[in-house]
């Protein structure tokens, strides 16, 4: 076991590394000088050259992206080509923040309702009420954003006038709620349906009907032997499944108008503010392999009958 | 124990279904037919999909107007006998554009399951699968590298950085060669689309056909033709083919729904299907602006400006949802 996670922790390194790789090409081959974007379109040549000097794009590819590497390591993102001057880190870390605020309370509503949701379906199979829940929990999985967040709004901020229409002020709000709801309902499905499965799965185990025959109350038996065994699998989706939240959130933060990423990546994409994509792409990637890895580490100290091979 | 017996009831069909499966390759199908006919969701799924598939494929002649033409004199018009479901605010006809819109997404969906799951999945899966080795290290490595991006980012950074310089590469074509019209027809927008799915759709296909290669490469009905000299490919053709198709086909409609999604939100963004073709995302934002106050604006005057599209984008997933439930339950017994 020690091994394996020894193996994993050394090549998270590396797939970062390439990965970063990529989006750097990507960036080498668009069009569009970035020195342009720093200079104005009416710069004289000499200054451009002075430009490109600096930011060393005369340098070979590899070089370059070796030495972001490195100041990257010592948590320097470079400067952004659009807003000049400004470290893309200053420019990222307080929208990070509210980002990752609003991915944890989606992700709050996600467990809350999809892990004792599919619990429940799980013991009602057979009965109307399973396939039932199922297909309006896939009927909400496929509502799009675009529609139940202006819905939301619509009748809870503006009808009801219970929450402000958007903005955002930090995790604990209720201007939280409507957000972490758009994002967390439609996303509980999964968590619905791998919950179901799983608990299925448990409910035929001989050491459950042993547990009925010795006379244990129905409830401890649920309690004890079923959800608990029940959540082990679960574990492994979880972090794969930050992967989808952090994509749902880009349009959520738009319509809600919450400070997040969202605008910022939309931007840089549009003008190719490579500086800021890569931050934002390697930060990402990095929160997702330490998640799995976490995950990872965190599977086998709740499951003692797995052994991890090398 | 009603379900109990039915379970045991469709094991024991399967079973026999299995076994003439032997003689009569086309049972896979007749059964799986048969099979989802018993659902009557997932056959309303199958219907409601055929329906919108038709009226893409048909699209130049279920539209009612031209889907560019506008008429500034009734703009933001509700629904009559003549625009059936209103106009927008440059006048245009809707439902046409909807209409249209279905077109486009019907191609995105087709080319891209066909380019990623069927021929990189599929083929990649097997080839990972059976010869194991340096090319199933490669492969999967590089499968794990794309897995490590946040999807839609990596979407729009694909998308953003491709489309110009496939433009360029278009017009270099047509200033060289014969061909022309290739930057009109929009045909960029598929290509550039196809291209930023890439990395996200052939991964998760590609997986399950290569645990299931791995499987059966191992197999002794697989030894025993390779033992009596049947070549590699004609293995892999008659003996592993057959028994991916399962997972292949659950894959396929999970991914169709997803990938619709995908190009409705690219469009939505600006990124995917550029004006003056129409894209049920395009209309999405251009109705809602990108923002919240806009939205929430139309949904209150014009809401069906902003619900046709969205009930379109919401069937088809939804379809493809419960088509993707009810293959994985008639095709996958070990998922039950």
């Amino acid at each position: 076991m020690l091994i394996y996670v020894a193996r994993r922790l050394l090549w998270a390194p590396v797939l970062l590394f390439i990965a970063g790789l990529f989006v750097f090409w990507l960036g080498s081959v668009a069009p569009g000088d970035p020195v342009e974007l720093i200079a104005g379109q009416r710069a004289d040549p000499e200054a451009i050259a002075r430009i490109r000097e600096r930011l060393g794009l005369n340098d070979p590819f590899l070089e370059r992206y070796l030495r972001y590497v490195g100041d990257a390591l010592r948590g320097d993102f470079g400067e952004s080509y659009r807003y000049r001057g400004r470290d893309v880190i200053e420019l990222l870390a307080p929208r990070l923040r509210v980002s990752l605020e609003l991915n944890i309370a989606s992700y709050i509503v996600v467990l809350a309702i999809g892990l004792p949701l599919g619990f429940w379906t799980a013991m009602r199979q057979g009965t109307w009420k399973d396939p039932t829940t199922v297909t309006l929990m896939l009927l909400l999985y496929a509502s799009p954003v675009f529609f139940t967040a202006p819905f939301l709004i619509l009748v809870f901020a503006s009808w009801l006038d219970w929450v402000p229409v958007s903005g955002w002020s930090g995790l604990i709000s209720f201007q939280t709620i409507l957000p972490a709801i758009t994002i967390g309902v439609p996303g509980s499905f999964v968590f619905m349906r791998y919950m179901r499965a799983s608990t299925l799965d448990v409910m035929g185990q001989e050491y459950v009907r042993t547990a009925h025959a010795k006379g244990m109350g129905h409830m401890t038996v649920n309690r004890r032997h079923i959800a608990r065994n029940a959540l082990i699998p679960i574990l492994t989706v979880l972090g794969f499944s930050l992967a989808g939240l952090f994509g749902g959130s880009l349009i959520v933060e738009l319509i809600y108008g919450i400070p997040g990423v969202s605008r910022l990546a939309l931007e840089a994409v549009f003008q190719r503010d490579y500086p800021v994509l890569m931050a934002l792409t390697l930060l990402g990637a990095t929160m997702l392999v330490v998640a799995n890895l976490a995950v990872d580490i965190l599977y086998t100290v709740v499951d003692p009958r797995i052994r991890l091979r090398a | 124990m009603v379900t109990q017996n039915l379970h045991n009831k469709e094991n024991a069909q399967a079973t026999e279904d299995a076994f003439s499966e032997i003689d009569d390759p086309d049972t896979f199908w007749s059964r799986a037919w048969r099979e989802l006919r018993r659902r009557k969701l997932a056959l309303i799924a199958v219907v409601i999909l055929a329906v919108l598939y038709t009226i893409g494929i048909l699209a130049p002649i279920v539209a009612t107007h031209d889907y560019s033409e506008t008429n500034l004199l009734k703009t933001q018009a509700p629904p009559d006998s003549e625009n059936w479901l209103g106009t927008d605010r440059l006048g245009r006809d809707i439902f046409s554009r909807i209409v249209w819109g279905i077109q486009t997404t019907v191609i995105i969906t087709v080319i891209t399951i066909l380019t990623s799951s069927v021929i990189l999945g599929l083929f990649l899966g097997m080839f990972a699968g059976y010869f194991r080795g340096a090319a199933d290290i490669v492969v999967t490595r590089v499968g794990e590298v794309v897995a490590v991006f946040p999807d839609f980012l990596l979407m729009l950074i694909i998308a953003a950085t491709l489309r110009p310089r496939l433009k360029q590469f278009a017009y270099w074509v047509e200033d060289n060669t014969f061909i022309s019209g290739i930057v009109s027809s929009g045909a960029i927008d598929f290509v550039v689309l196809g291209l930023a799915f890439l990395p996200l759709s052939w991964f998760g296909t590609m997986r399950l056909i290569r645990g299931q290669t791995l499987v059966i490469r191992d197999a002794p009905y697989v030894d025993a033709a390779r033992a009596t000299g049947v070549s590699t490919p004609m293995i892999l053709a008659r003996h592993a083919l057959p028994n991916v198709i399962s997972p292949l086909v659950v894959s396929i409609s999970f991914g169709m729904g997803a990938i619709a999604l995908g190009e409705v939100v690219a469009s939505f963004f600006g990124i995917g299907v550029q004006p003056p073709r129409p894209s049920l995302g395009l209309m999405i934002g251009e109705v809602t602006a990108r923002t919240g106050s806009a939205a929430v604006e139309t949904l209150r005057n014009h809401p069906e400006q902003l619900l046709s599209p969205i009930l379109v984008v919401w069937l088809m997933i939804f379809c493809w949802n419960i088509l993707g439930d009810a293959l994985n339950d008639i095709l996958n017994p070990r998922a039950r």
